[in-house]
């Protein structure tokens, strides 16, 4: 058996082991006067500056604030015409929305695994639980017992009603116009917003604990007020909000570089968008991981000469 | 005829070489002498303020996992109703930022030290690895929030992970999974990571200058990888 050969000296790759001076180095205390520093720093910040803690949007705070954005988004969870409906895996089926790269289409291969049909969990659903309500109901059977056709025909009927629809002193006020039993649903909807009944219907989950919020999330979502609120917030996405925070407080700055992605060509308008950012930096940590291995890479720390900023003591000793 | 006679030493002894026990024990005492995993002296060239930033690193992830077991004691809802709880969040959120800070000014010291020479590249893969999780597990923390925040950073990731498939196993609106994987697994992830990675440069030590290499670097020395 042949020893193996040796391989000819790479400087960006190996070492030739230090032979020189040593000094005194407590490992331990280094370690204790950090961890104290740091901590008075932490405190430092924590007594001066605090954290934030906008509290949450319920769809209680929503409805009451701005009826009318409310009812406008209800409706279109109802005809299924809301960002939600329309979403696609892993909410529901819709046919080609699913975000790919040529073939590479991992969210409609995986498929559906958290099914949700908005009219139904979002606003039939829920009305449905107010069995005392006897309006409530007949207007809910009278949707229900329509044809698709009819349905629609309400539905957009009351979405150009409620495009002028008024907010009195909270209450929604929507104008007269053929959209039949759509206007007690979505009224009735609202005012159980209001009473914050939707939330907890939303909720639950048919236990009595959940910490799963993904369908009253959902819904917030769908309308314009909680963006308004991130705009003001400065947290939207064309304002580099992932490494934003509430406030003037300082967020995940360290995400830069994926928020950057965004603000590019060509995902700033692609349809892609988020499986091209993510393939691009999925790609960049690979080759931030494996840099050590990669030619040329390699070198650039050696060409770069910044090592002689690092280790300036140790070359004006050689001087 | 011959008889082999085995000694009851002898045969206690190759039996301790065989167990698991005795194998990892004399592996670790190899790798990791006292003077190593506690070092008394450092070699000269160490001398720079950058190497400062990985104990700091350290000692501000002990402190993010420290404020955070605090946090856990009470429950995710103290903070919001509590004075004390809201200072203690104050510290978590400080001490996080400056784990990034610090991590990010290592990440880039060692960079251009081309830390990865000299048998080092596992070093430098155990630290990345540890960043990414890091990241993962910072990101859960906002998702746990339990305010507008994460309200608003979960609606938006939402797409993303949602693009790549994840999405249907890992919701980023579900805040009992968020929470869970935000004090547990991935804590555990970072500091089983985080502990290789010191352990490793405890083992190799910290790589020497660029200077030192043979000047004609020709064949050989005796710390060239003989494979890779």
């Amino acid at each position: 058996m042949s020893p193996r050969k040796a391989k000819r000296f790479n400087p960006d790759r190996d070492v030739k082991e230090w032979a020189g001076a040593y000094r005194p180095y407590d490992i331990l205390k280094e370690a204790f006067v950090a961890l104290v520093a740091v901590g008075v720093l932490i405190v430092l910040l924590a007594v001066v500056f605090s954290s934030p803690d906008d509290p949450a949007v319920t769809l209680k705070s929503w409805s009451t604030s701005d009826p009318v954005d409310f009812a406008q988004t209800a409706v279109t969870e109802l005809d299924g015409t809301s960002p939600l409906a329309t979403y696609g895996p892993p909410y529901n089926t819709t046919p080609d929305v699913t975000q790919h790269i040529g073939f590479f289409e991992p969210a409609q291969w995986i498929g559906v695994h958290q099914p949700i049909n908005t009219a139904q969990d979002f606003v039939i659903g829920p009305l449905r639980t107010l069995s005392n309500e006897p309006l409530v109901q007949q207007a809910l059977d009278a949707y229900d017992s329509a044809t698709p056709t009819q349905q629609s025909t309400w539905t957009t009927a009351y979405e150009k009603a409620v495009a002028n629809a008024t907010d009195v002193h909270g209450r929604l006020q929507v104008p007269h116009a053929r959209y039949g039993p759509v206007g007690v649903v979505i009224g009735s909807l609202t005012t159980m917003a209001q009473s914050g009944g939707l939330d907890g219907t939303l909720l639950s989950q048919g236990q009595f604990y959940n910490t799963n919020y993904t369908k009253p999330l959902l819904f917030i979502a769908n309308g314009s007020y909680l963006n308004n609120l991130a705009g003001a917030q400065h947290l939207q996405g064309t304002q580099w909000g992932m490494m934003n925070e509430t406030g003037n407080y300082p967020g995940q700055a360290w995400l830069w570089l994926y928020t950057m992605w965004y603000q590019v060509p060509p995902m700033k308008t692609s349809t892609n968008a988020d499986l091209e950012v993510w393939a691009i930096m999925m790609a960049l940590t690979v080759v931030l991981i494996f840099l050590p291995f990669i030619p040329v890479l390699r070198s650039i720390p050696r060409w770069s000469r910044v090592y002689r900023l690092i280790w300036r003591q140790h070359y004006r000793s050689l001087a | 005829m011959s008889l082999d006679i085995t000694t009851e030493g002898d045969a206690s002894s190759s039996e301790e070489s065989r167990q698991w026990t005795a194998r990892v024990r004399n592996a670790a005492a190899t790798a990791f002498p006292p003077d190593r995993l506690l070092p008394d002296r450092q070699p000269a060239y160490m001398a720079s303020w950058i190497y400062v930033f990985g104990v700091l690193t350290v000692v501000s992830l002990a402190w993010v996992i420290i404020t955070g077991c605090v946090l856990a004691v009470m429950g995710p809802s103290w903070w919001h109703v509590s004075g004390l709880g809201h200072f203690v969040n104050s510290l978590h959120l400080w001490s996080v930022e400056f784990f990034f800070f610090f991590m990010v000014i290592h990440l880039w010291g060692k960079f251009f030290m081309a830390a990865w020479r000299g048998n080092r590249k596992l070093t430098w893969v155990t630290g990345v690895v540890s960043f990414v999780a890091s990241i993962a597990a910072a990101f859960t923390g906002y998702l746990s929030q339990s305010n507008f925040d994460s309200q608003w950073i979960s609606t938006q990731a939402k797409d993303g992970i949602n693009s790549t498939g994840a999405g249907a196993f890992w919701n980023v609106l579900n805040f009992g999974q968020m929470l869970m994987w935000h004090i547990v697994l991935l804590p555990i992830a970072v500091v089983i990571i985080a502990g290789l990675h010191v352990l490793m440069v405890r083992r190799r030590g910290i790589v020497p200058p660029f200077d030192i290499e043979p000047k004609d670097h020709g064949d050989t020395p005796s710390a060239a990888e003989p494979s890779e």
